[in-house]
């Protein structure tokens, strides 16, 4: 931004003449392109940049961003029903105001002295996540849960010495790329079959592909589907016998419900934390954990960082960072995984959530969605043309509608349905070709029954 | 204000841990309640659920009361040394001013209550400002593709592997080239995402200029070479200015190079990767693009790839007819997902926003004043009795930062860089990066000023360095003992670390204080002399 003065911008101080030039002075130089000496002329660019002009203005700045970003349709605009890995949940107005301080906000690596709180509320963050899935090992927030669920089944083959990885064939079809690529040097993801009528693992098949070459066997809590996998003893028995590690994915509200992973045999637990009071943001909201037993075989192989509490001197508690030899930090080009900034403050975020909530609000919260998942269910399958194959299972969240009987593709459906203002289930006939023209339904409790009633009545309207 | 002796304390709080401070029966909110046509439809939902499956008592949350969870995370925030609060020049990381309207912005429901499954018709803001800002990349970097799926700089440089994979495999040659070469000095991301995608990894050592020299590079090259993965300058500042010759042997050699633009800051305008050769890159938008740091995330990483391997970027991308903007996921080619949807979405939006808010003289400014920022401290810290600057061979000028050493002073008083790193909380700055692994230079310390500090808030870090070095002359223990006017006290660092006393979590830490009185009483018995 130049003005009679030279280029003088609000985020740049010392690019004003006057403050340039004495550290130019300071420094011994007569200008700055001495000090790129190291560049070969042939490699700097010539001339500028090829950018569009900026707006040094704030107000002219804003104005642009928010007149781009009003060309989205938010959950403000639209009735949400799709889910598919994010989520519309309520977020408390703390989680913002907490998230968006400053000292957090552009806090980084400081470490026990320099970020004392930073740390604590992160440590919390395990711990609050340990007492969902009753585990004494919770990492910090990692990429996503496909990254969680990535490291922790690598983990598990290592933890075994197998190579083998089993995974739901009709998990999160996103998430089964992720960890396509993530495992390919050293296997391919072998799926088990899911009864289509149920929604469950068949337990048959599950039997036939383990074997001696498995060493991880991923399972979703609730399903890609929505479907609550009710045969975990089952599960993590045939699992054990066979010499292999249980690694679930887990969607932490269903906790509110469900018992601790670690009380129906998981031993390693992942999820994604996007759900607890973290805002959808296009999907910017993801962010996942890894947690399990406290054995040292476990922790050593687990990619993250760890904050461990400490005590200090004259009482009370601290925070560092422990092992980190463990990590791809120190391992450079032995790493069997990798870490680095990920997504900490939605850590924050969530520590925040669940202290909210505290144990009655989460069960509260938790059972007030299956419920409305369930009369969800119900209404819609009483539209005619449609099917809720697994509408007598336990259901969390979402639910598959089909679409079959009807002869509409989701397609069709789903915009007629975005003409009325409403966003429906995922499309599921492209990513899970298998289920047909069949769309994901999904419900929160931001939903009542006046916003379910409408989408049935809508649906049937478009369907008849 | 230049006297680092300022009789700074930081809050201390000794706030306790949230599950301290439960009381039963207390709330902190209310979620919406069951309507009760709803629960007299669905009565009992859990039912359904196997006897081991149902939560017998509700999850061991703490019940607090929401004023005080107010404070509790409201204190916890102001015992953390953000860049919102103090200087910050951790080398290595880019600590730069995060732009406040930039976060307001992306707060905002058109943006936060997006579900990014939508149809894309609903999604045009910002379908937009991602295709606006790929083409802005390809300009700052001089490639052909970008893509924001990364939620890190370690997974961009990760997927800068997972492409160099699928490039040779495409061309049957993988089980061939299955080397990567990096160097000791780039970011150990370098070396291990690598290594992770399959690849052995070669790392070359530097040389007497303190970056490896070509020779070291030709005698690692083979018809086993995939590809080279490195930073340029390193993480010592040094820029390497063989790069081109560098880049050239490794096409001749039939691998393809990708440049990790973590250092990228200082290169901003003054030179691309695309024009030094490289077939793909990758930039931290948390960091060199001003987005915030989020206390270890809200990563989001940029990864750039010239023509030819662009139908390897993972799906989907975003696409623009002149009229509409899309999502074109029908890439046969493409990887497989790096993470979930479309990234990061709100850090690159803010990214957008801060390359709208400078242009092109802006970045190009950016990357002067930082260089011109780090060569002040250099000058003023190389003064600093018992420091070393290593090779002082190379009289080139450093760029973004600067390893430095305390060698000397180790020397001379037996005080560590460690120690100077801890106590230097006690003058009111976030402490410094020592080094990355491998730790080649001695009792080391990196600093990286960035261009957004006052030549004032640079004096205060150099002032505080220069008095602890003092110190370390006149009274070495209270750099040792330090910090003392931190957040917390003095903490057992072996705790951490041991796995009969580690605690990462409350009900693991309940378990273990009893194994804490074990270690404290071990420790008081040894000091005892027994």
């Amino acid at each position: 931004m130049a003005d009679s003065e030279g280029f003088v911008h609000p985020y740049v101080p010392n690019a004003a003449p006057g403050p340039r030039r004495k550290l130019l002075d300071a420094i011994g130089v007569a200008d700055v392109a001495a000090l790129y000496a190291a560049i070969p002329a042939d490699l700097r660019l010539a001339g500028r940049l090829d950018l569009p002009a900026p707006l040094p203005a704030e107000h002219d700045l804003r104005r642009h961003l928010e007149e781009l970003l009003a060309r989205n349709r938010s959950a403000k605009d639209l009735l949400i029903f799709r889910g598919a890995g994010c989520y519309l949940h309520h977020v408390p107005a703390l989680c913002d105001e907490i998230t968006g301080r400053g000292e957090f906000l552009t806090a980084y690596a400081g470490g026990t002295y320099s970020d004392h709180g930073k740390n604590q509320a992160v440590f919390e963050f395990q711990s609050l996540i340990g007492e969902l899935v009753g585990m004494d090992v919770v990492t910090p927030p990692t990429y996503d849960g496909g990254a969680a669920a990535n490291s922790a089944a690598r983990m598990a083959c290592r933890i075994t010495g197998r190579p083998g990885i089993l995974v739901p064939a009709l998990m999160n079809p996103a998430r089964l790329s992720q960890m396509r690529g993530f495992v390919k040097p050293t296997t391919t993801p072998v799926t088990v079959r899911q009864d289509p009528a149920s929604g469950l693992i068949d337990l048959a098949d599950l039997d036939a592909r383990l074997g001696s070459g498995i060493g991880a066997v991923f399972i979703e809590q609730p399903s890609f589907l929505g479907v609550i996998e009710t045969q975990v003893e089952a599960i993590a028995d045939r699992v054990h016998r066979a010499g292999a590690l249980l690694v679930v994915g887990v969607d932490p509200l269903a906790l509110g419900v469900l018992a601790a992973p670690a009380d129906w045999g998981a031993d390693i637990v992942t999820g994604d934390i996007q759900p607890l009071g973290i805002h959808m943001q296009a999907g910017g909201g993801a962010a996942g954990f890894i947690a399990t037993r406290d054995e040292e075989r476990f922790v050593a192989e687990l990619p993250t960082t760890l904050i461990s509490a400490a005590p200090a001197e004259g009482g009370g508690l601290g925070f560092a960072w422990s092992t980190p030899e463990r990590t791809s930090y120190d391992t450079r080009h032995e790493a069997t995984d990798y870490y680095g900034t990920t997504q900490w403050l939605w850590g924050i975020g969530a520590a925040v959530y669940l202290s909210l909530m505290g144990p009655k609000g989460l069960a509260e919260l938790a059972e007030g969605i299956m419920q409305r998942t369930a009369y969800a269910a119900g209404a819609l399958a009483g539209i005619k043309g449609v099917r809720v194959p697994h509408r007598d299972q336990a259901l969390f969240r979402e639910f598959v509608l089909d679409l079959g009987p009807s002869g509409r593709t989701v397609a069709q459906v789903d915009r007629a349905l975005l003409e009325c203002g409403i966003v429906g289930g995922y499309d599921l006939s492209r990513a899970l070709p298998a289920l047909g023209q069949a769309m994901l339904v999904c419900v929160t409790e931001v939903h009542g029954k006046d916003d379910i009633d409408r989408l049935a009545g809508v649906l049937a309207a478009v369907l008849s | 204000m230049t006297d680092a002796v300022n009789g700074f304390h930081a809050a201390r709080w000794n706030e306790p841990l949230i599950h301290e401070l439960s009381e039963p029966g207390a709330r902190g909110l209310v979620p919406p309640a069951t309507d009760p046509a709803i629960a007299a439809a669905a009565p009992d939902v859990r039912a359904r659920l196997s006897k081991v499956l149902r939560r017998a008592a509700p999850p061991a949350l703490p019940e607090v009361t929401q004023h005080r969870i107010v404070r509790h995370f409201t204190r916890l925030a102001q015992m953390t040394m953000g860049f919102d609060v103090t200087t910050d020049m951790m080398g290595t990381c880019t600590m730069k001013y995060s732009p406040k309207m930039h976060d307001h912005v992306a707060r905002q429901p058109a943006l936060a209550d997006v579900h990014p499954l939508q149809d894309p018709s609903t999604l045009q803001g910002v379908l937009e400002i991602l295709y606006r800002f790929n083409r802005m990349m390809c300009a700052i970097a001089g490639m052909d593709e970008f893509s924001f799926q990364p939620a890190s700089g370690a997974q961009g440089i990760y997927t800068n592997a997972c492409l160099i994979r699928a490039w040779h495999q495409s061309r049957g040659e993988l089980t061939k080239r299955d080397e990567i070469i990096t160097t000791a000095f780039s970011h150990p991301a370098d070396a291990a995402t690598p290594h992770v995608a399959g690849f052995k990894v070669i790392t070359l050592m530097p040389g007497p200029m303190g970056y490896p020299e070509l020779g070291a590079l030709e005698a690692a090259l083979s018809e086993r070479t995939a590809g080279l993965m490195l930073t340029n300058p390193e993480d010592t500042g040094q820029y390497n200015p063989n790069i081109r010759a560098f880049v050239d042997k490794v096409h001749v050699a039939g691998g393809l190079c990708a440049y990790d633009q973590a250092n990228g800051n200082p290169l901003l305008g003054i030179a691309r990767a695309g024009d030094a050769g490289f077939d793909l890159c990758q930039f931290n938008l948390h960091k060199t693009f001003s987005a915030p740091h989020g206390s270890i995330g809200l990563g989001c990483a940029a990864v750039g790839v010239k023509q030819p391997l662009r139908h390897f970027l993972p799906r989907p991308v975003v696409t623009f007819d002149g009229t509409r903007y899309g999502l074109d996921d029908d890439r046969p080619d493409a990887i497989e997902r790096i993470r979930a949807f479309l990234g990061n979405v709100p850090t690159v939006v803010k990214a957008y926003a801060w390359v709208m808010s400078l242009g092109a003289e802006g970045l190009r400014a950016v990357a002067e004043t930082a260089v011109l920022n780090n060569n002040y401290m250099l000058a003023n810290i190389r003064r600093i009795p018992g420091v070393a600057i290593p090779w002082p061979d190379n009289t080139l000028p450093k760029l973004d930062q600067v390893r430095y050493s305390w060698a000397p002073l180790f020397e001379a008083t037996g005080v560590t860089t460690m120690e100077i790193e801890q106590r230097l909380v006690d003058y009111g700055v976030q402490h410094y990066m020592p080094s990355h692994v491998p730790v080649l230079v001695p009792q080391p310390f990196t600093i990286e000023p960035g261009e957004s500090l006052t030549i004032e808030e640079m004096d205060h870090m150099i002032a505080a360095l220069r008095r602890i070095a003092e110190e370390a002359r006149e009274n070495p223990d209270v750099v040792r003992s330090g910090p003392h006017n931190g957040s917390v006290a003095r903490i057992d660092d072996g705790i951490p670390n041991d796995p009969e006393t580690w605690a990462f979590t409350w009900r693991a830490l309940e378990k273990k204080r009893a194994a804490w009185a074990q270690e404290r009483n071990a420790k008081a018995s040894r000091h005892a002399g027994y």
